[in-house]
């Protein structure tokens, strides 16, 4: 402790005013201060004590949610390796192939915006904001596992940039930096995220039988062909074991996908981080799921095609439903900021997530587009929100 | 008794030092100073006595050229040693070296039983040359009230739920009749009501519970239930021209002892609290009292800051610095210049944190713990990141976030309709606690509150 505060100590006049990298000083502050809390104390006017939270702490908090996720996505991307070219793996072996594969891809997220952020950071002269902690874990949980790093490396910095920068950093961004990232990926190189892409194969060939597609392509295929979407489920990959994608190996998540997103149970071990520590809105989390489910029944009760008539609640254990309600739709900047405009907003991404899934067989993937979507109309439904407090002051004053 | 009104939002900062119930032996302060940047609505203090010169308490010893009628005045006898200006000759404090024995301007006395006979105009005069004037405050914009304004109506909160607040039953421990008689002297200057906010949480007093002339209201909750602008939001709030007056239950006395004794009197009882004072407790001194007496002796070897006032709204002052006009309380709490080890990360249960967020752990502790909190900051400034917190612990129907950002971006329309008028820098205070981003929120929103009083 005394030795990394004496080493600070030591290089800090290189980086004040006047020091040789007088520039690099947000940086150099952001490494500092990710050691020490600064010995800043409160000014004489205002408060004179301050609370003991802060932005480090509470960016901690939602990665820390993440961990679950992550972990159970490193070792999926192993098992879905072992079941797919039917070798046996050790769980050890298994988990080691994830690492193998996820790391890289963690590495190369968090080294490319980092980058942008620093260079942002020097150029404003503040140090690194910590937002991107958060949006450098995000990103490579809602990829492929088979994604190339540079696309990775591309859409990090595009994700960042123009997501994100233009719009004054952290705290001004009107689009989910994580989600911007991966809908650039989506439409840029549309044929390195869908398909067959879900599962990591390396070098090895696929036993006989096997198809690489997620729950929703089957869910949308079986829709098009006008057979039960539960009956395709069934039936789909059963060289794999037989009920691969049953309700609750979806719900566990032992099926392939983006690297984080396959475990509903998971999922929800982090939301109810989230929730107990009161980082993450449980109004949006609960609206989101009670949206997509309330559409789904609707939908039964329709039952116009296959797709609507898929049980409701296989739509909140396929795909990413869970991961964007739990960790991209309660992002507080780009969310709803009143707290009924955070029911409305939940709401609304759950049906549109459902809606754009069972009617458009192009976007497989409802949950992205409807957060995105969504991220846009939140300040909207904020205005209403607080012109109604307005109102409410207006009318008074007029009695 | 009137219906309660309960308040669920908020949040009760327990911090170690309460001062103890009783009133301590203590030389006076050989000095007292008058400040007037305690005062907001001053812009052009002048000066009305030179250095050297004798007063007495209640001579005036300055106003303000925009309101000449308010007089600020001696809360003690003797020779003023010092007229100190700073930067750009910017008046900062009158010392007064006080006699022994208080020798006061004499005013003219009223008998109880003529006070219901005393007219509006007089009243007023008598209040603004004898200094107790400026105890009343103007809503919106919390300065002085001009004394041509007649106030829709005015209150009066009797209980303060600021951390280490004084418990104004003690501090005002028989002085019903001075209090009843100043409520009666308000009355004359309202049209409306005179209200007073009680404590349903606590015992309420004689002096309060008895008090004629008055509409009650109860308050139940936390912090901040006893700010009286958060009293008034739920008894009649400020729309835009209103114009409502709010008073101390000190300032009442005060008042009350004028008519009744003919004297500004400024004897006070106040409070030194705070996790680094040894003996905590209560002592009796006049307004504007130099610390060094209180704290000599009675505070810890640690580097400490003394602080006029609470730890949320009060200000910095030196070990030989004076109290402000409008406090009541000292306290004293340790400096934290110390740069703290992955202090942002480790679990902790002795850090106080409204936050449940990956560490914090101090909701566990339940309510009784009392902490020790320095002033360290705790964490950098960020960009402001929307966390929903502002309105959790703001018992008003005000939405916080967005009248800070109305502020910064120079919004009037919006000031307004957030509503500004209804906030005053004590109404804010907790949300600057609170904030994850660590802005300074009461001084934005006096920034909005001068925007618009200029506008």
């Amino acid at each position: 402790m005394k030795i990394i505060k004496n080493i600070f100590e030591k290089y800090k006049p290189l980086f004040e005013q006047g020091g040789k990298f007088e520039k690099l000083m947000p940086l150099f502050e952001t490494f500092e201060t990710l050691f020490f809390v600064p010995n800043r104390v409160t000014p004489s006017q205002g408060v004179q004590i301050r609370d003991a939270v802060d932005l480090k702490r509470l960016m901690m908090t939602v990665i820390i949610a993440m961990v679950p996720s992550l972990l159970f996505g490193i070792w999926n991307v192993g098992h879905q390796h072992s079941l797919a070219t039917g070798e046996t793996l050790s769980f050890m072996q298994q988990a080691w192939i994830g690492i193998v594969v996820v790391l890289p891809i963690i590495i190369v997220s968090y080294a490319s915006g980092l980058t942008v952020e620093f260079i942002f950071g020097i150029k404003k002269g503040h140090s690194l904001n910590e937002g991107f902690l958060v949006s450098g874990m995000l990103i490579p949980m809602v990829v492929p596992p088979t994604i190339p790093l540079w696309q990775v490396a591309l859409a990090t910095v595009f994700a960042v940039l123009i997501g994100k920068e233009v719009f004054g950093g952290t705290g001004m961004n009107i689009l989910n930096v994580a989600l911007s990232a991966r809908a650039f990926l989506y439409f840029a190189y549309p044929s390195q995220i869908s398909g067959d892409v879900w599962t990591y194969l390396g070098d090895k060939t696929p036993i006989d039988g096997f198809t690489g597609g997620t729950s929703l392509a089957i869910a949308n295929e079986a829709s098009v062909n006008s057979g039960a979407v539960v009956d395709a489920l069934a039936n789909s990959n059963t060289v794999l074991g037989a009920d691969f994608y049953s309700f609750s190996n979806l719900f566990l998540g032992f099926i392939p996908g983006s690297i984080g997103e396959t475990s509903t149970l998971m999922i929800l071990i982090g939301a109810a981080i989230l929730i107990i520590t009161g980082v993450g809105s449980w109004k949006i989390i609960v609206s989101v799921f009670g949206g997509a489910y309330l559409t789904g029944l609707l939908f039964n009760a329709i039952a116009a095609n296959e797709y609507m008539m898929m049980p409701a609640e296989y739509h909140l254990v396929i795909g990413g439903l869970a991961f964007g309600a739990v960790f991209m739709a309660t992002d507080p900047v780009t969310a709803t900021q009143t707290e009924k405009g955070k029911w409305i907003y939940g709401i609304l991404i759950g049906v549109l997530t459902v809606i754009i899934r069972v009617f458009n067989p192009a976007y497989p993937e409802g949950i992205m587009l409807a957060i995105l979507l969504m991220n846009v109309f939140a300040p909207l439904i904020d205005f209403y929100i607080v012109k109604g407090n307005k109102e409410r002051r207006i009318q008074r004053a007029t009695v | 008794m009137s219906h309660t009104i309960k308040l669920k939002k908020g949040f009760d900062i327990n911090l170690a030092g309460k001062a103890e119930k009783k009133l301590a032996e203590c030389d006076q302060p050989e000095t007292f100073a008058i400040k007037p940047t305690d005062f907001i609505g001053i812009q052009r203090p002048k000066v009305m006595v030179n250095e050297g010169d004798t007063v007495k308490a209640g001579t005036p010893l300055l106003f303000c050229k925009m309101q000449e009628d308010v007089k600020y005045c001696s809360p003690v006898s003797g020779e003023i040693v010092e007229i100190k200006r700073g930067a750009k000759r910017k008046l900062l404090e009158i010392k007064i070296l006080a006699d022994k024995e208080i020798v006061s301007e004499e005013f003219k006395k009223f008998a109880t039983t003529d006070i219901s006979k005393i007219v509006k105009q007089e009243a007023i005069e008598l209040m603004l040359k004898s200094g107790v004037w400026p105890n009343i405050i103007q809503r919106p914009y919390g300065i002085v009230a001009n004394p041509t304004d007649s106030p829709k109506a005015i209150f009066i909160s009797t209980f303060d739920t600021h951390p280490l607040a004084v418990d104004q039953n003690f501090t005002l421990k028989g002085e019903e009749n001075y209090f009843q008689t100043g409520i009666d002297i308000l009355n004359k200057l309202t049209k409306g009501k005179v209200n007073l906010g009680l404590n349903e949480n606590a015992e309420i007093s004689y002096i309060f519970s008895h008090a004629k002339n008055v509409e009650p209201h109860k308050f139940n909750g936390k912090h901040p239930a006893g700010n009286v602008g958060v009293q008034i939001h739920h008894i009649d709030p400020i729309s835009k021209g209103d114009l409502v007056w709010t008073v101390n239950p000190y300032g009442v006395t005060q008042i009350g002892k004028l008519f009744l004794e003919g004297k500004y009197d400024a004897s006070k009882v106040i409070a030194l609290t705070g996790s680094e004072v040894n003996n905590p407790q209560y002592y009796q001194t006049y307004t504007g009292a130099c610390i060094n007496k209180f704290i000599e002796n009675n505070v810890t070897d640690n580097e400490v800051r003394f602080i006029s006032g609470n730890v949320l709204t009060g200000e910095k002052i030196k070990s030989d610095g004076y109290i402000g006009f409008y406090h009541q309380q000292i306290t004293v709490i340790p400096e934290g210049r110390q740069s703290e080890f992955l202090g942002w990360l480790l679990p902790t249960m002795e850090k106080l944190s409204f936050h449940k967020a990956f560490g914090l752990l101090s909701f566990l502790n339940g309510k009784n713990k009392e902490y020790r909190i320095d002033t360290n900051t705790k964490g950098e400034q960020r960009t402001f990141v929307q966390t929903g917190v502002f309105e959790q612990v703001t018992p008003m129907d005000i939405l916080p976030t967005y009248l800070i950002k109305a502020i910064m971006a120079e919004d009037y329309d919006d000031m307004e309709s957030l509503g500004i008028y209804e906030m005053i820098e004590e109404d804010i205070a907790l949300c600057e606690f609170v904030d994850v981003s660590k802005h300074n929120l009461q001084k934005i929103l006096r920034e909005g509150l001068e925007l618009i009083k200029n506008s």
